[in-house]
């Protein structure tokens, strides 16, 4: 029982990252039909701006000889970096995306792709290949509950990102942005032409998306400390089958799948060899999508999907 | 006619092969083939900066002198990225492209597998300084490497956990996807049980490259009741392994290889390591003589302490010069002088490096003691014991 708690709060750890990731990924595919294959990447910038940002406070805390609390620097390090990669996201739409819009919509694929590469390659020569150890702002508590092992970060971990998701939801349900962006991913080709601007939601998708993954990003970097140019890669792949396996632009859907993926992961690797981890995951991620393939909460949809 | 026509043939063959020759200047070029970029950077800093010295010290001499002249030496240095693949590619073009005499590199086996099947393929003379995987030189003539080998360091471990703690249940935690965790969580498992009894590596955990997320792993390691936990991984994936491992409430010790010996694991891992031992090729801390004023040149130049792959690599070097020198004389054409020196390199039975004394076997291995270090609690290596095969 210790045994299945225990990896319970692994799997919550863990299911937070995919679901936070995947929720850029739903919205961007939910609002503007398109795949962000450079989603993952953004999540990597995300945790180095959140390296420099946590960097440059210390520093400048230490060198104005106050001694800021870790937990106040840490949620100042999550606020700016969600703000800096939200631009780096819009950059990215308006650069990369923009211009392609009445593209075909494999051109937009590739975009994304290529987008990608630029940014871990762009990060490698900026940086160098050195593995870079994110500062670690709070101390380590580990508390023994009953023989389940819990320490403050990762509850911190899974209550930040729940918040971040319940504020979302709230966004897109109780403002008229949020309305605008559930009209746009009802039909984009109408209701833009009702007055609603497509470029300002379009930015403001990338926006949210992007700051979503720069919190994933720094969460990332206070569990596992250690930062790499690739490490948004497979992570990126894993957090869009979570993304897709939620359904069309469903952030309830987005999220589920997100905490589903990280317990599967997880409870496959108690029960089964760890060898056999990902094969077996996602062989029952396979199955499930072939008996939902729209996903847990998507609709088959119409004749807007033009892939 | 046909006696002509061989005759011509064999000349125009000969005057072919003999040009490219006469044509360059008689350089020695020796290629590196390190890991600049990738998982593993520090690695192929630490092997760059010893060539450098090496190149240094030839340069002063002006030059490598060999049956009493002297060369210009050359040393190309490419990025393999830390992957197979590209390791593969760069031994070719170091080979076919730079016409390389030898090649020093890979370091770890992931790459030196692939790449020393090449090499030997071409029949050029490869030297790995850091791959402790006995495929590397299996049945290669012309592979060579400056390192004990994985089945060394497996007994050494076992034995030294036994001895040391009396312990006599272990688990493991290895990178599958990887030729050297792989290899060495193997012969780590089979001497571990051939001393107790079978099952008493009780439990045998793996993951591949890039995780970062062991807790289902270590959860399960920690139910199994395993007094020791051996991970043989690369230093990044040490520092979270460790650090995960404490936080799920592991409070015995840890024990890890060679890999461990980067400058960088007790930056990324922390306070985590303080008190972990792994087993390795020097320990930096109370070395002596050469391997001293090694260190001491390595650390004013580039402001750290060498790591075991910046020795390692040195001492390639040096057997790589001792084997040039013994050629007698650089003909300057190619393939002639790597049979050369590979032969050179195989007839060498004894050398005194940094790393300690070694003899080679028929394989073209070295046989020399590992040193067990601890990671002290100021987080530097220091020298616990030294086990001799």
């Amino acid at each position: 029982m210790v045994f299945f708690l225990q990896n319970v709060v692994n799997a919550l750890q863990w299911g937070s990252f995919y679901a936070l990731i995947a929720l850029g990924y739903s919205m961007v595919y939910g609002i503007l039909m398109l795949f962000n294959f450079a989603h993952g990447d953004i999540f990597m910038v995300g945790a180095y701006i959140g390296f420099g940002v946590a960097t440059g406070l210390l520093a400048l805390s230490s060198a104005a000889g106050v001694a800021l609390p870790g937990w106040f620097v840490l949620v100042l390090t999550i606020l700016l970096s969600m703000v800096l990669t939200a631009l780096v996201g819009v950059t990215v739409e308006r650069v990369g995306y923009r211009p392609l819009r009445g593209a075909p919509r494999a051109s937009a694929a590739i975009t994304g792709l290529m987008i990608g590469i630029i940014l871990e390659t762009g990060n490698l020569a900026l940086l160098g290949a050195r593995r870079i150890s994110f500062p670690s702002l709070i101390e380590t508590a580990t508390y023994n509950v009953g023989g389940v092992y819990v320490t403050n970060k990762k509850i911190m971990i899974v209550v930040v990102s729940v918040l971040l998701m319940i504020a979302l939801h709230q966004f897109i349900h109780r403002t008229r942005w949020g309305m605008a962006m559930r009209a746009m991913a009802f039909d984009y080709v109408v209701v833009p032409l009702m007055g609603v601007p497509i470029n300002t939601i379009a930015a403001m998708t990338f926006a949210i998306g992007s700051a979503l993954a720069a919190a994933a990003g720094i969460l990332f970097g206070v569990a596992y400390p250690v930062l790499d140019p690739y490490m948004g890669i497979v992570f990126g792949w894993k957090a869009f089958v979570a993304a897709i396996l939620g359904g069309r632009g469903s952030i309830l859907g987005a999220t589920l799948a997100g905490f589903l993926l990280g317990f599967i992961e997880i409870f496959v690797a108690m029960v089964f060899p760890s060898t056999l981890r990902d094969l077996i995951a996602y062989s029952i991620i396979l199955v499930i999508l072939t008996f939902r393939p729209h996903g847990f909460f998507g609709e088959p949809h119409s004749a807007r999907l033009r892939l | 006619m046909r006696k002509v026509a061989w005759t011509t043939l064999s000349f125009l063959l000969a005057v072919a092969l003999a040009c490219p020759a006469m044509a360059g200047k008689k350089t020695i070029k020796i290629g590196l083939n390190v890991p600049i970029t990738g998982d593993i950077p520090k690695v192929g800093e630490g092997s760059k900066y010893a060539a450098e010295m090496w190149l240094e010290d030839i340069e002063k001499a002006g030059g490598l002198e060999v049956g009493g002249k002297k060369y210009p030496v050359e040393i190309v240095i490419e990025d393999n990225e830390s992957k197979a693949e590209s390791a593969v590619k760069v031994a070719t073009k170091l080979i076919t492209d730079d016409e390389v005499l030898v090649i020093v590199g890979p370091q770890s086996s992931k790459q030196a597998v692939p790449a020393g099947e090449v090499a030997n393929n071409y029949e050029t003379p490869m030297i790995s300084p850091w791959s402790t995987n006995p495929d590397t030189t299996k049945d290669r003539p012309y592979v060579f490497r400056g390192c004990f080998l994985d089945p060394f360091q497996g007994p050494v471990l076992a034995n030294f956990i036994t001895d040391e703690f009396g312990f006599t249940k272990a688990a493991v935690l290895y990178d599958v996807a990887s030729d050297y965790p792989k290899g060495l969580a193997e012969f780590f498992k089979e001497a571990w049980e051939a001393k107790h009894s079978k099952g008493s590596v009780v439990a045998f955990e793996s993951f591949t490259t890039k995780d970062t997320d062991f807790s289902s792993q270590l959860t399960k390691i920690i139910k199994s009741g395993a007094q020791v936990l051996f991970t043989p991984q690369y230093y990044n994936e040490v520092a979270l392994i460790v650090q995960q491992a404490h936080q799920l409430g592991w409070d015995k010790p840890i024990v890890g290889s060679d890999s461990w010996g980067s400058a960088e694991t007790v930056e990324l891992c922390g306070k985590d390591c303080y008190g972990a031992f792994f087993s390795t090729h020097y320990a930096a801390a109370g070395a002596t003589g050469a391997t001293k004023a090694f260190i001491d040149r390595y650390k004013a130049e580039y402001g750290y302490v060498p790591d075991d792959v910046g020795a390692l690599t040195w001492d390639s070097l040096r057997l790589v010069e001792t084997a040039i020198q013994s050629c007698g004389k650089i003909t300057g054409r190619i393939e002639k002088d790597r049979k050369c020196v590979r032969d050179a390199l195989a007839r060498i039975k004894e050398f005194d490096g940094i790393t300690g004394k070694m003899t080679f076997t028929e394989e073209g291995d070295p046989i020399k003691c590992a040193v067990i270090v601890r990671i002290s609690d100021s987080g530097e290596y220091e020298f616990y014991k030294s086990v001799c095969p």
